[in-house]
């Protein structure tokens, strides 16, 4: 086990470098000089010169992605060429908004699925198991965004009882704070709830014919005793993975939903990073999240190889 | 043929059918010009010749929603396309991959892992922010987003068709690898990207639709149902029509495809048909 976590985290370092470097080449064959673009078409070529030195954009490209990288390393994203802020703490301010957001949007969706998939498999064969299937698969196809439009309509537009956007923050007013936050985790945790329903059903449809599970209900056990005990657990394992997947899919998820609900995550940042060309911010916060789906898949692998030992040796 | 169609692929293809109808037809009418803008017409109610009303801008919304259609297939094709044109060779290669050259399969497939954590609208936003929002970076950015997937797909069916006894043979006849990649994995792995790409396409639409939502997909007056939503979002306490039709449009569409895929797999995989059958 402690070789395979070497292993894995040599492939999570190279990875992340990996993806530093195309993020930043990406972003640096961005047309126009910043420090052009900040001076305006009047700038006298010396101020233009001296502005470059000053952002340090006349050094050679490898030098800018070390001093870049080197400094991601330490938590500084560098300094805005648009607004002369410091990119870090923006994001830092940010990050706990998002985090919020996509795991409350993920309570909501197990909350949702391990009951409805493990009932969808116990009753495979009725009606009812069809029609959570069938509900589950009218879910996925509706994207994160459009379930909050909707939900908006339900319950701020025809209900009135929930705000249909904004923030309030957790420190001045924490009832304010959850009626804000309602709305935009149910939109993402039903449609993840229903995406995942469908894994827990089949996991749990798959365990439901193992042998072992027969023999526990030929030795007395009832039949949902027997999946309680024996089933649930194996029928996990599946899950963790797809977890792990759902969770990248949210933080994704969050960057529309955040601009439906107008709530102040990395992805509205993101998106005003975009708006005023504001390419550290954009690489700053693009790297953020990239980091995240890395670190999330390389836990989803530990806990993966934790929970199947045998899993560990083939990879 | 292999059977009586199941349920999910009639009425997925029934759905496909719907949306692909719509886009064509498109092309040669539609009961109005959908970026005529008509001052007043502003909001027009249903009926009169305007069958699901007019936008804030007094546009049909029916011959939107027509018009978006062909937007969102063109980009699913072209994204779905590029992405199996890459990702079917990379994962057949790397499935193919005798044991001593494991390192070009490991290779593959961490870099595969790499793009994987970069979701389309991460690139879309990237190239968004250095070409400019469009049609094109958005095909762009869910086709280089997508290819993992079929590399994935194409790799695990290749590894299973490659230990089967034809492959054997053909080995021993002292057939090329190419040879034997295009004759016999090719085709014996089709059905597997089939399904793949219907669910692949499904994904794409959702993907174009939130691009389009926040401004970075096809660009206006070209009517696109993200935008459509986006649109009606300010009118949702007057006139919430607006965000129903796209909203339908989007959702019937990926469920379409969604379903295509389920049902395509369950015709083409007589086995699971089986386990399907013994219940």
């Amino acid at each position: 086990m402690t070789l395979y976590l070497l292993k894995r985290m040599a492939v999570l370092v190279a990875s992340t470098a990996v993806a530093g470097v195309a993020v930043f080449a990406f972003m640096a064959v961005l047309p126009g000089d910043p420090a052009e673009i900040a001076l305006g078409v009047n700038a006298t070529p010396e101020a233009v010169a001296r502005l470059r030195a000053q952002f340090g954009t006349d050094r050679p490209p490898a030098a800018q992605f070390l001093d870049w990288f080197g400094g991601l390393a330490q938590g500084d994203f560098g300094t805005s060429y648009v607004t002369s802020s410091p990119v870090g703490p923006q994001i830092a301010d940010r990050l706990g908004v998002t985090g919020v957001l996509v795991l409350g949007g993920m309570a909501i969706a197990l909350l949702i699925a391990v009951p409805a998939g493990t009932f969808a498999a116990v009753h495979h064969r009725n009606a009812l198991g069809a029609a959570i299937s069938a509900a589950s698969q009218a879910g996925i196809a509706v994207p994160a965004f459009l379930a909050g439009i909707l939900l908006v309509f339900v319950f701020a537009v025809r209900a009135q009882a929930l705000p249909s956007g904004g923030y309030v923050p957790v420190a001045e007013d924490p009832v304010e704070w959850l009626r804000s936050l309602l709305l935009p985790w149910l939109s993402l945790g039903l449609v993840q709830g229903a995406v995942l329903t469908r894994y827990v059903r089949s996991s749990v449809l798959d365990v439901m014919r193992e042998d072992y599970l027969r023999t526990a209900r030929a030795k007395g056990r009832g039949s949902m005793g027997a999946l309680w005990r024996h089933g649930l657990r194996n029928a996990s394992i599946p899950v963790v993975t797809v977890l792990g997947l759902q969770l990248a899919t949210l933080l994704v998820g969050a960057v529309v939903v955040e601009r439906v609900f107008v709530v102040p995550g990395l992805g509205d940042l993101l998106l005003n990073g975009v708006a005023g060309r504001d390419l550290l911010l954009v690489q700053g916060v693009v790297m953020v999240l990239v980091v995240a789906v890395l670190l999330i898949n390389f836990v989803v692998d530990v806990c993966y190889a934790a929970l199947d030992p045998r899993l560990r040796g083939s990879r | 043929m292999r059977g009586r169609p199941n349920a999910a692929l009639v009425i997925g293809g029934a759905l496909v059918g719907l949306v692909v109808l719509a886009a064509l037809t498109s092309f040669v009418w539609t009961p109005h010009d959908p970026t005529y803008v008509d001052a007043a017409g502003k909001l027009r109610e249903p009926g009169d010749g305007y069958l699901l009303g007019a936008d804030k801008f007094g546009r049909d919304t029916l011959s939107q929603l027509m018009v978006g259609a062909r937007t969102t297939l063109y980009v699913g094709i072209v994204a779905v396309g590029v992405a199996a044109l890459i990702g079917t060779p990379l994962g057949v290669v790397a499935g193919m991959a005798p044991r001593s050259q494991g390192w070009l399969s490991e290779l593959i497939m961490r870099l595969n892992d790499l793009v994987f954590a970069f979701p389309a609208l991460l690139l879309a936003v990237m190239l968004a922010a250095v070409y400019g929002a469009g049609t094109l970076t958005a095909m762009a950015a869910i086709g280089v987003a997508t290819v993992p997937a079929f590399a994935r797909v194409a790799r695990a069916a290749t590894m299973q068709v490659m230990v089967t006894d034809y492959i054997l043979a053909a080995r021993a006849a002292g057939r090329r690898r190419t040879a034997i990649a295009v004759r016999h994995v090719l085709p014996n792995i089709g059905s597997v990207l089939i399904v793949q790409a219907s669910v692949s396409f499904a994904i794409a639409i959702l993907a174009e639709a939130a691009l389009s939502f926040l401004g970075f997909g096809t660009r206006p007056p070209t009517p696109s149902w993200g935008r459509m939503l986006q649109e009606s979002q300010e009118l949702l306490f007057s006139t919430p029509r607006l965000a129903l039709w796209p909203g339908l449009a989007v959702a019937l569409a990926v469920l379409g495809f969604n379903l295509l895929g389920d049902g395509l797999r369950d015709h083409l995989d007589p086995r699971l048909r089986r386990v399907r059958a013994e219940g």
